[in-house]
């Protein structure tokens, strides 16, 4: 039952970031398109969580830590080069 | 009921509600008319979407050096997505992006809303 429930999280997850994957693309403003990123990776980092617990890899955990890390480094400079000035 | 069938009810409940807030937030920024008003379901997404499933997997996977990760994970992740939302908007407000209000068709939106 938790595996399963896990699974069901996964798809709920992967629906998400169809609908957030839809936001990058049309978003009109590059603003728009940073804050989908965010939600993107933040999204992402959920699911490789999931899958590291439904296939019992523990090493994707350190994954998705560095990956957490380096998606916040992306957007506060996305979000500086935006603003205008570093 | 045992005590473990106790916990795992908590971790179904927390993981579901999760995967509630993680597909809210996805439709919100998809549906919503502004980028001010896309930043709050972002901000959810971020923080309570992402926490309850993490708190949900740390309750599952028990006392082990797994849920150390996971409350590593958590934490990390509490204080920097708030930091990157604030930057953006920061950011769109400098780029001179301005929140959609007061326009005509807002105004008259109003009006027939309390009629």
């Amino acid at each position: 039952m938790g595996n399963f429930l896990i699974y069901v999280a996964a798809a709920l997850v992967g629906l998400a970031f169809i609908f957030a994957f839809t936001r990058f693309i049309k978003g009109p403003s590059a603003a728009d398109r940073v804050v989908a990123f965010d939600v993107l990776t933040i999204i992402s980092i959920t699911g490789i969580v999931l899958g590291a617990l439904a296939g019992e890899r523990s090493i994707y955990l350190d994954v998705a830590l560095v990956y957490a890390l380096l998606s916040f480094l992306g957007v506060i400079v996305v979000a500086r080069y935006i603003e205008g000035g570093f | 009921m045992s005590m473990t069938l106790f916990w795992d009810i908590i971790s179904w409940v927390l993981l579901l509600s999760g995967g509630l807030f993680v597909i809210i937030g996805g439709l919100g920024i998809l549906r919503f008319p502004d980028f001010f008003t896309r930043l709050h379901p972002a901000g959810m997404t971020d923080t309570i979407g992402a926490g309850l499933i993490l708190a949900g997997l740390m309750i599952q996977a028990g006392p082990t050096l797994v849920a150390a990760k996971l409350a590593l994970i958590l934490l990390f992740l509490f204080f920097t997505s708030p930091t990157a939302t604030h930057a953006i908007a920061k950011a769109a407000l400098r780029a001179n992006l301005r929140p959609v209000l007061d326009s005509q068709s807002d105004i008259n939106h109003a009006k027939t809303k309390v009629r």
